[in-house]
């Protein structure tokens, strides 16, 4: 197929001929380190000799960093509780079997589990789900970035990306797109219950889950953040939600659009197994710890179906160090990748030693 | 114009015939009544393609006509009508860039063109209308019109010659911007033509317009009051052509016989053939190759992706349901619009930028080429010139060299040597030291035995005098840049003025003499006989004067010149003395004039013919016949009879020469010898130390060529000769077929099966075993090629094949130029499709120059022919080796480094892309953004491997050419064959693996920040594609071997460019994106810790092995080049080099006689 290119027309021809044919007629080609390819260059050769050094550094690097990546990989506390009520005797397992998208009142059930060790530092709580493909392509580009930008026109003429989900029995959708649609609504409550049987509710903060930048540039609601009532005035809310946009919170500074939850839920994950972050356990500023050893009960409103797509929902409790959540994956690789720079210095170093010499004076002398 | 079409069509009978009838001036001919003027085409030039209107339509057309921006054009459509995951602006941009650049250089060529077209158009000259000179704008010329030139202006159209200001009825004319041959050329009027134009009635029938250069047939009637018409023949020599400009003559008059279009000029206005280079034709292996993988990638995510749909709630689970329209599509329609989808998803694996980045990685290439100063000749003042730079690359390639003698591998500079006149040497001594030794007075030849009569010996000198078309220059021109250095040498010479019979004025001149002629054998024939005292003073009015050693004028009326050709190897000249005798001089090769002349002469003769060419020298032999009345009357009635013939003109010359030239007797012969090139025989073993295989085709005599090839180095002393000539078939007993099929059998054993096997790449080795150097002559190659039979036919040239390979050096003497090309043309498509080369300087190298993968010209002094349709034209052969080994070596390298850069850059590229499809449920979610799918070719990555590939010396020129054994290293399109592509691909593919799963695992755990915030899908492809840009442009950085600082800023500049655009890309809500998805994405990747570690883990990780395998590799390299430039040195301590090594070794002429 690139034979066609092959074909070039004559005037490329004739091009090239009056350029170098005529011009050049009589004239000495002119003497600059550019035009004779003689332009002062750096001609690194790399051999044993040159690169044993590089890997001898690169393997003590990584090494201590590997090392330093997995102990505190390890460190990390990390607790997952699956509530997707698949088995009967989970506790959730009724109100995943009696989901219906039409029931007034919400299906609660509450999950007890023990925390081995307490958490220190501040605790964050992801909800992870499974096999829901939120990068499906049909759903990543359902949204309308302008409509939840507080673009007013946008609101009232969703993008047509947003299909079908766009428009409600004739009127906007706000927000619109199938992302927007199937937010994630179920309700988390963490309760500590004290050695004496007291549930104590664990304070969980919703702010500061998002990107500083979604929340504050790229999500805004529509006409400013005062009366949103008015504001989403001739939308409906999308077909799956309990409560249209400007009830999600009542917090007006996390209400609408900028609600935290809502930003969240609409960067879509990369995997179709993922985790979001839902709420943070402050550390308080006494020493105890933020969790403390001890029984807790997680108390969840079930609202958000996966059954039909055999998906899978969990809350993830966890510590996050400076390189973010548990995973020991970057410590592996990089006592791997260091221990076999290494490895390698030492064979290199080996061939240098027995039959380098010769070639090292062959280099220099090149 | 629509008229003349249909005029065309319908009344046009005077088109089909095969001549056509031009009026002089438009007056009709006695004879016609109802006079039609015939209608022609008008003297307008178009070389434009478009008009303003057409421009759009016509151009878009002609570029999507080629196919692969006609597959572009589908994949953008494609993406237009079916809904596609990447939008249209990916695959649309560069399209429109590329189509939109092009079109800007085909238009701005055309606006040139068009310009160029006025300029000629509307140029005014000046045409006699009923005896008036009327100014006329060029273009209103029409067929029949007299037109008036003046000095230095060029001919409008195509003109016959009525008169000259000049006295002999000649003009002078130089064809440079035609063919390139700056001397000066003497047409001639048509005799016979009235001095008053206005009053000339005639009309000229002439052939219909051909191309050739050289070729004009026609006829011109003239009437004369009532009388009978008198016919006059014409002949490109009367012939003045459109684009030719008028030297040393005031002003003619001609009238228009050819106009515009129909011009030879116009006709030859047509681009060569293109020819393909080997690396187009691997990249398009490739391409097929990636094609392929395309259509699986897309057959295989199809596939998957209806599998995957089949499980329950996977295809439309409640939270992303599909629009009515989609549901309501035809199952098989979706399948099919899913497959497009997934090819418009991975067709980037098949870039545009990558044909637009060779096609400037050749263009501007080869500008390095014309730039070169070795190349610069300070004698011709000039240096190579490129006319095509499609074939870079093939000249790191070449196998083959079919090389020409004369003016190639010899200087063409003739000096006459020696004569042997009746038998007796003659041989001139050293001209410069004993100049004083040389006076007119004092017996000019210098005998060394003994003398032939003073009779003979005039006779001889007046016919080297004589027989040849050597015109005198004359010193008033100006320009003198023509003068080859011989004449100054000479002229030291020449005769003293005072003693001239002729006026003191010309004898001043006399001094800055110079000859013109189309041989430069003629030339040095003319300053042979010049140095002996006779000397050639000019031709005026048909008279040939020569000065004679007692300084008097003699004058001869020349009245018939039989033209050399190739085919009859002489030429003669027919003149009447002042004493009236008419005589006949010839001079020719020895084989052509031989049979010609008596047989006891050429016994005298022969044995010096035979040693003079042995040692080298170019030999003619000149032959006389003095013509009685009768013969003479004879002859010049056949001759003019031949003249005037129409058709078959050629043939009935041919035939009456042949008559003519019979009876002669021989009365002596030259040596001539030409030099060879400079640095001709280092030259020459460079390339076989390359492991090219040079065969020299010539028209020359075996023995000739034969020392030639010994003093080029092509046969060594050790070389066993396999001779395959018209002497060694002659057998007595047998018919020379059946000896032709024994020797061949013969030395097929000898050379090939008997030859110890050597290993592919090792063609030739400085080992102890034979050489053999295989001889053929014209005669016999072509009973090769045209054996009676056909199995024997093909049987033959395989062993003829055969055995040439395997020689180290063959000699085809005796070539007609056909010939030459023939066999190019038979190795070209022998076992293996070797890459040839064709160097020549002549006319008749030609053909073999395009018959060549690559033709080279040499800008000798045979003309600017080979020039104009060589791909390559260098100044001397020396350049030569440059040419292969520094500049081909290094532009194979690079633009093959470049052909798999590409390919495994788009490999990794797309690879991550493909497997994301497995985890987003075969969707077609692009991996990257758009921003970055687009601009990864253009920007991102495309200007490190442009400069790369421009400027890399992976090994620097110096050892290149010290080294020529270093082209081996690429031969045979190593660099471009299955293995290094198989490496280049499973590179890429294992870098494509290790970027999506490096970071997928990575993301099994989102929460990358240390807020606990985490990434979601377009983080996940930044991470990758910063990797992938980094990784990609590191691995060229490796690779690099010459970084100047051209390349220090691009690799560094766009890696920084990279960062700066993408945060520039994420720092801005774009108002006229839709979705915002990039918004500060890269950012916040570079505020995570983790995506920093596991970048530079990943990037690290994919070059290790790179850098492992320069590592073990390079112990061999540098080492065995450091061994290899010792030895070579210590060989050309061994071969002293010495470029002014005379031709003559006398040491190789009595052995090459025996070994027969």
């Amino acid at each position: 197929m690139a034979s066609g290119y092959n074909a070039k027309e004559e005037d490329g021809h004739i091009g090239v001929v009056g350029l170098g044919g005529a011009s050049l007629r009589g004239r000495k080609p002119e003497n600059t380190a550019f035009k004779q390819q003689r332009l002062p260059a750096w001609q690194p050769i790399l051999t044993a000799g040159s690169v044993l050094p590089a890997f001898f550094i690169i393997g003590l690097i990584f090494i201590p960093i590997g090392i330093g990546l997995y102990v505190t990989s390890n460190n990390i506390r990390e607790f997952e509780i699956d509530y997707t009520g698949v088995e009967v005797s989970s506790p959730c397992y009724n109100c995943a079997q009696n989901f219906s998208w039409h029931s007034t009142t919400p299906c609660t059930c509450s999950i007890q589990f023990y925390l081995h060790q307490a958490y220190e530092s501040n605790v964050f709580m992801y909800y992870g789900l499974s096999n829901f493909y939120q990068n499906h392509r049909r759903y990543v580009k359902s949204r309308d970035d302008s409509q939840l930008n507080g673009d007013i026109s946008s609101l009232t003429k969703p993008s047509k990306e947003c299909e079908p989900y766009a428009n409600h029995d004739h009127k906007p959708i706000a927000p619109c797109g199938a992302i927007a649609n199937s937010m994630f609504n179920d309700t988390l409550e963490l309760f500590y219950i004290d050695p004496n049987g007291t549930r104590v509710p664990v304070a969980l903060s919703s702010t500061g889950i998002a990107w500083w930048t979604d929340k504050h540039v790229k999500f805004r609601n529509p006409g400013g953040s005062t009366n949103l009532t008015a504001a989403f005035q001739g939308t409906v809310k999308p077909v799956n939600w309990r409560h249209p946009v400007y009830e999600l919170d009542t917090d007006p500074e996390n209400n609408g659009f900028i609600n935290e939850d809502f930003i969240v839920w609409m960067r879509t994950a990369a995997l179709p197994t993922f985790r979001k972050l839902y709420r943070v356990i402050q550390k308080k500023n006494n020493m105890a710890p933020t969790l403390p050893r001890g029984n807790y009960s997680l108390q969840v409103q079930y609202n958000f179906p996966v059954r039909s797509f055999e998906g899978r929902k969990r809350v993830i409790l966890s510590t996050i160090s400076w390189m973010g959540g548990k995973n020991p994956f970057l410590g592996i690789a990089y006592v791997t990748v260091g221990s076999v720079c290494f490895f390698l210095g030492v064979v290199l170093l080996f061939i240098h030693h027995k039959y380098g010499n010769r070639t090292n004076n062959a280099d220099i002398t090149n | 114009m629509l008229r003349r079409r249909l005029n065309r069509l319908l009344g046009g009978d005077e088109r089909r015939v095969d001549s056509r009838t031009v009026y002089v001036g438009h007056r009709s001919s006695p004879d016609s009544e109802g006079f039609i003027p015939p209608k022609f085409c008008d003297n307008r030039i178009v070389s434009s393609k478009y008009t303003v209107w057409n421009f759009l339509p016509k151009n878009l057309f002609e570029q999507f006509r080629r196919i692969a921006n006609f597959y572009f054009l589908i994949i953008f459509l494609v993406q237009v009508i079916v809904d596609t995951p990447t939008s249209p602006v990916t695959s649309g941009l560069p399209l429109f860039f590329v189509i939109t650049v092009t079109a800007i250089k085909q238009g701005y060529e055309d606006w040139l063109r068009h310009k160029a077209d006025n300029e000629v158009n509307k140029y005014l000259v000046t045409v006699l209308e009923d005896g008036q000179r009327i100014r006329k704008e060029s273009e209103k010329i029409k067929v029949g019109d007299v037109v008036e030139v003046e000095e230095d202006e060029t001919f409008p159209c195509d003109l016959i010659l009525l008169q000259s200001s000049r006295d002999d009825d000649t003009c002078f004319v130089t064809t440079a911007s035609l063919d390139g041959e700056s001397n000066h050329k003497t047409h001639y009027t048509v005799p016979d033509t009235e001095k008053d134009l206005e009053s000339l009635s005639a009309t000229i029938e002439c052939e219909q317009p051909q191309p050739d250069l050289y070729k004009f047939v026609g006829r011109m009637h003239i009437y004369k009051n009532n009388q009978e018409p008198i016919v006059r023949s014409l002949g490109p020599e009367n012939l003045l052509l459109k684009g030719a400009t008028l030297k040393n003559t005031q002003k003619i008059c001609g009238v228009a016989v050819y106009t515009g279009m129909e011009t030879k000029m116009a006709l030859n206005y047509q681009g060569k053939s293109q020819k393909r280079s080997v690396v187009e034709k691997s990249i398009n292996a490739f391409l097929l190759v990636y094609l392929c993988i395309l259509v699986s990638k897309a057959l295989v995510c199809t596939t998957l992706k209806y599998v995957w749909q089949g499980k329950p709630g996977q295809d439309e689970p409640w939270y992303n349901e599909k629009t009515q329209r989609e549901k309501d599509t035809n199952l098989y329609l979706k399948m099919f619009t899913d497959f497009l989808s997934f090819m418009v998803l991975f067709n980037f694996i098949i870039p545009v930028s990558m044909y637009v980045t060779v096609e400037m990685q050749k263009f501007l290439g080869s500008f390095f080429i014309t730039w070169d100063k070795d190349f610069f000749d300070n004698e011709i003042k000039e240096g190579a010139l490129v006319n095509t730079s499609d074939l870079n690359e093939e000249l790191g390639q070449v196998e083959y060299v079919f090389t020409d003698k004369t003016g190639t591998l010899t200087q063409n500079n003739m000096e006459f040597i020696e004569c042997c006149i009746d038998g007796f040497q003659y041989k001139h001594r050293d001209a410069s030291s004993e100049l004083d030794g040389f006076c007119v007075t004092d017996g000019p030849v210098s005998k060394l035995q003994q003398k032939a009569g003073r009779e003979k010996e005039e006779l001889f000198l007046r016919a080297l005098c004589l027989c040849h078309t050597v015109q005198v220059k004359e010193s008033t021109e100006p320009c003198l840049d023509q003068v080859d250095g011989l004449n100054n040498q000479v002229d030291g010479l020449g005769i003293d003025g005072d003693g001239l019979g002729i006026d003191g004025a010309l004898s001043h001149l006399e001094e800055q003499r110079g000859f013109i002629a189309s041989s430069p054998d003629e030339i040095a024939l003319v300053k042979g006989a010049m140095r002996y005292g006779f000397t050639f003073l000019g031709l005026e009015s048909k008279t040939m004067k020569i000065l004679n050693r007692n300084n008097d004028v003699e004058r001869y009326e020349l009245l018939h010149v039989l033209n050399f050709d190739p085919v009859r190897r002489r030429m003669s000249v027919i003149v009447r003395s002042s004493s009236g005798d008419t005589l006949l001089f010839c001079k020719g090769a020895d084989s052509s004039i031989f049979p010609r002349v008596r047989q006891e002469e050429v016994e005298r003769i022969r044995l010096h013919v035979e040693r003079n060419a042995t040692e080298g020298y170019r030999t003619l032999c000149v032959a006389y016949k003095l013509l009685s009345a009768g013969e003479y009357a004879q002859a010049d009635a056949g001759l003019r009879e031949a003249r005037l013939a129409l058709q078959d003109r050629e043939e009935k010359l041919m035939a009456v020469y042949n008559q003519v030239e019979t009876g002669m007797s021989l009365i002596g012969a030259t040596a001539v010898e030409d030099r060879l090139q400079e640095e001709a025989a280092e030259t020459m073993e460079a390339l076989q130390g390359a492991g090219m295989k040079v065969w020299v085709l010539t028209g020359d005599k075996m023995e000739t060529a034969k020392s030639t090839c010994y003093a080029c180095r092509l046969f060594q002393k050790s070389t066993e000769l396999l001779e395959l000539t018209v002497r060694t078939l002659d057998d007595e007993n047998r018919r020379r077929e059946e000896k032709l099929h024994d020797l061949l059998l013969d030395y097929h054993k000898k050379a090939v099966q008997d030859a110890p096997p050597v290993k592919e790449g090792v063609t030739r080795s400085w080992s102890s075993s034979q050489d053999y150097g295989f001889i053929v002559d014209g005669a016999s190659l072509s009973m090769i090629l045209n054996s009676s039979s056909d199995s024997s036919n093909s049987r033959y040239k395989n062993l003829f094949l055969q055995i040439c390979q395997n020689c180290t050096a063959v000699l085809c003497c005796r070539m007609a130029p056909l010939q030459k090309a023939q066999i190019v043309k038979m190795v070209k498509n022998s076992k293996g499709s070797p890459i040839t080369l064709s160097i020549g300087d002549g006319a008749n190298d030609v053909s073999m120059i395009l018959e060549a993968h690559v033709g080279i010209g040499i800008k000798g002094k045979e003309g600017r022919q080979a020039v104009r349709n060589s791909d390559y034209a260098i100044p001397k052969l020396k350049h030569l080796k440059k040419l292969l080994l520094a500049h081909g070596h290094l532009y194979y390298v690079r633009i093959a480094h470049l052909v798999q850069y590409f390919f495994y850059k788009n490999l990794c590229f797309i690879l991550p892309q493909f497997l994301y499809q497995f985890f987003c449920g075969y969707s077609q979610q692009p991996l990257y953004d758009a921003a970055y799918l687009t601009m990864y070719n253009i920007c991102f990555t495309s200007m490190p491997i442009l400069a790369y590939s421009l400027l890399e010396q992976h090994i620097c020129i110096e050892v290149l050419l010290d080294n020529a054994t270093l082209y081996r290293e690429i031969a045979k399109n190593a660099m471009l064959r299955w293995r290094p592509f198989l490496y280049w691909t499973v590179l890429g593919l294992f870098h494509g693996l290790l970027f999506f799963f490096g970071v997928w695992y990575l993301f099994y755990n989102p929460a990358l920040q240390d807020n606990g915030q985490v990434f979601g899908n377009w983080s996940y492809g930044t991470i990758v594609f910063t990797v992938l840009v980094f990784t990609v442009t590191l691995k060229l950085a490796l690779d690099t071997r010459h970084w100047t600082w051209i390349n220090h800023f691009v690799i560094w500049g766009s890696l920084a460019f990279y960062v700066f655009f993408s945060f520039f890309w994420g720092g801005i809500i774009w108002p006229f994106l839709s979705q915002q998805r990039l918004y500060f994405v890269f950012a916040n990747m570079l505020s995570s810790v983790s995506a920093w570690l596991v970048i530079i883990l990943l990037i690290l990780l994919s070059l290790l092995p790179e850098i492992l395998l320069v590592v073990f590799r390079k112990p061999r390299g540098p080492h065995s080049r450091q061994k290899e430039l010792v030895d070579s040195r210590v060989g050309g301590l061994q071969s002293p080099r010495s470029s002014a090594r005379p031709l003559l070794m006398r040491t190789f002429s009595d052995e090459s006689s025996t070994v027969i």
